[in-house]
């Protein structure tokens, strides 16, 4: 059969010119043979007419299938309407409608398929690439315009209108970059930002209710041997920027037996009656550590599984973190609510180039 | 089962399905006899100030929670964690009580890195018989008030308290989440609202106290109610794949999706036949 022919010689079939040069591409002499194609098998479609039916009848079987989807998303979306809002209502609504398209789009790709491999010619051919370069002639052509159009523009006679341009085209997308700028806070040094929280001598311990929210004023009589409360400052909503000063003040605040706390002398007084409150801030990444365990005493970060030992200072015991958790110094003041002593003695959260300096 | 029965029983002169037959009368006698006194002495009829119910807890309590929490509650400390040691249970109350024998957590099935729920070992009354006894050792917490179970509170407010305290180790869906070393929350629902609240009260296991000055007796009941809105809210998305978030969902996409994509190239490129 001449196809076969065809696939097995592989004469090179070029373009116009025939022979390519290698240009500076090093020609091995001993380059491995093209091999041909494998012979070439037919498939049952090709051998038996029975066959070929039923392929030629799953295809247009499938083709309808597509039509048949896609009438029943129409169908599905007047019979489940959502117009009445129900929640179930909607779940059935997105479920036939999207069988329905599902079925449509997924017919005719299979359809497709199908067709093209069991049908459809399936004699493999060579087709070489085509040259890049365009032939002589139409080169020539187009450099006699870049040319011309110098020539007429006075692109290169004419230096300066053409050097300023260069320097407007240059100066263009320094004010893009300016906007960056507004990425940080205005007016304020993002370091020392990040190095305070909203926390200092005399602010009470509140009520985290979600949000902006602030509870009320929590009493150190409150807090039983095995609470835990979820801490922000009272003053929270004094805030410019509430959200922001939540993020870097949220602390979890803990009593343990005091017997149980492993405290250094110079740190015995940040805590009280076995009250003690770390921020909530991984010094990872930043996720709220919060998964507190009450005879572990251990602190559990959901995101990268860090823990911290809460009875030890709130030291690494696992994970990726590598600080431990700073701790709020608190006392109580005269009516018996939590304060704290100070703002923390190091930044919060994970760490940035100017950490320690 | 009647016909393995009836083969084993051939050679004697009873019918083939008697013994099938008694082992059913008996089993109804009992479960009629159980049910009808389970339900005279249900619930609210418990006296927990009553000395006889003292006494009856105190004598349930000496013969199946004794080996591990002492014969008078103090506590056993081991030499080794292996031992069969347990806490002191003066002052826990008799919420810790009904939450930990109710749910079936005591008598712990086995060691390990937490006691699991199952079937209860006591029924409802020895359960308030034990809660009694050990709360007259020690005030502690009681049982909580019915007015605070009933599911009808702010679910909305609920839902704030429970995503501030509660979503973090329960889930938010309160499909419960892992723990470290084995531990686990576990999922929250289907718990009757008596031992959430008892949960939230007393700190059962490696729990925090969520005590009356934390979250109030009227915020409890909204995360109840919460709780019961989320339970009994269909799921509007589809499967919900267990709501534990990414882990399922991930396992699902790259099992199911990618194998589906994978069998759909492996189809496309081999060759017809």
């Amino acid at each position: 059969m001449a196809e076969e022919a065809t696939g097995n010689a592989l004469a090179p079939q070029g373009h116009g010119t025939g022979e390519v040069s290698a240009g500076t591409a090093v020609v091995s002499s001993d380059a491995v043979q093209n091999p041909g194609f494998p012979p070439h098998h037919h498939r049952v479609t090709d051998l038996d007419e029975k066959k070929a039916k039923r392929a030629e009848r799953v295809t247009f079987t499938l083709f309808y299938l597509s039509v048949a989807g896609s009438l029943g998303a129409v169908l599905a979306y007047m019979f489940f309407p959502i117009e009445t809002g129900e929640l179930m209502q909607i779940r059935l609504h997105t479920m036939f409608v999207g069988i329905g398209m599902t079925l449509a789009l997924l017919a005719i790709g299979i359809g497709a398929v199908h067709w093209g491999k069991s049908l459809m010619h399936d004699q493999e051919i060579t087709e070489d690439r085509h040259p890049v370069a365009s032939d002589e002639p139409t080169r020539q052509t187009s450099a006699e315009i870049f040319e011309t159009a110098d020539k007429e523009s006075g692109f290169s006679r004419r230096t300066l209108v053409r050097n300023s341009l260069f320097g407007a085209l240059i100066a263009f997308p320094l004010p893009g970059i300016t906007l960056l700028r507004s990425l940080a806070p205005q007016d304020q040094d993002p370091v020392e930002l990040l190095k305070h929280t909203m926390w200092k001598k005399g602010v009470r311990l509140a009520r985290d209710t979600g949000g902006a929210g602030v509870g009320g004023a929590i009493k150190a009589t409150d807090v039983t041997i095995g609470s835990v409360f979820h801490v922000v400052p009272e003053n929270l909503g004094d805030a410019v920027d509430v959200l922001n000063e939540k993020a870097k003040a949220i602390v979890l605040l803990m009593r343990l037996d005091p017997q149980d706390l492993k405290e250094p002398e110079e740190k015995k007084s940040w805590s009280y009656n076995g009250i003690v409150a770390y921020s909530k801030v991984c010094t990872h990444v930043g996720c709220p550590v919060a998964l507190n365990e009450q005879h572990t005493h251990h602190l559990l970060c959901p995101c990268h599984q860090s823990q911290f030992d809460v009875s030890d200072q709130a030291k690494v015991v696992f994970g990726p973190a590598k600080r431990p958790l700073p701790q709020l110094p608190i006392t109580v003041d005269e009516e018996g609510y939590l304060i704290a002593q100070s703002d923390f003695q190091e930044p919060v959260g994970p760490s940035f180039w100017e950490r320690v300096k | 089962m009647a016909r393995a029965n009836s083969n084993v029983r051939k050679s004697g002169r009873r019918h083939p399905l008697a013994t099938v037959a008694l082992v059913a009368i008996g089993l109804l006698v009992t479960g009629g006899a159980y049910a009808g006194f389970t339900q005279t002495s249900a619930t609210a009829d418990v006296d927990l100030q009553s000395p006889e119910t003292i006494a009856a807890g105190q004598k349930l309590f000496a013969a199946n929670c004794a080996t591990c929490h002492g014969m008078n509650a103090e506590g056993v400390v081991g030499d080794s964690p292996a031992d069969t040691s347990g806490p002191s249970l003066i002052g826990v109350g008799a919420a810790s009580v009904n939450f930990q024998v109710g749910t079936g957590r005591m008598p712990l099935a086995f060691q390990g890195p937490q006691g699991m729920k199952r079937e209860p070992q006591f029924n409802e009354q020895q359960t308030l018989e034990l809660a009694a006894y050990v709360a007259s050792l020690a005030p502690g917490p009681g049982l909580p008030d019915s007015q605070y179970l009933q599911g009808d509170g702010d679910v909305a407010n609920g839902g704030t308290l429970f995503r501030i305290n509660c979503a973090m180790c329960h889930n938010v869906a309160a499909a419960g989440g892992a723990l470290t070393q084995g531990k686990f929350a576990p999922p929250l629902t289907g718990v009757a609202p008596t031992h959430v609240y008892e949960a939230m009260v007393t700190g059962p296991q490696n729990m925090p106290v969520f005590n009356d000055a934390n979250i109030s007796p009227q915020d409890k009941a909204d995360i109840i109610s919460y709780l019961k809105f989320i339970e009994e809210q269909p799921a509007v998305g589809g499967l919900t794949l267990g709501s534990i978030g990414p882990v399922a969902e991930g396992l699902f996409i790259w099992v199911i999706g990618l194998g589906i994509i994978v069998a759909f190239t492996v189809w496309i490129t081999a060759k017809s036949n």
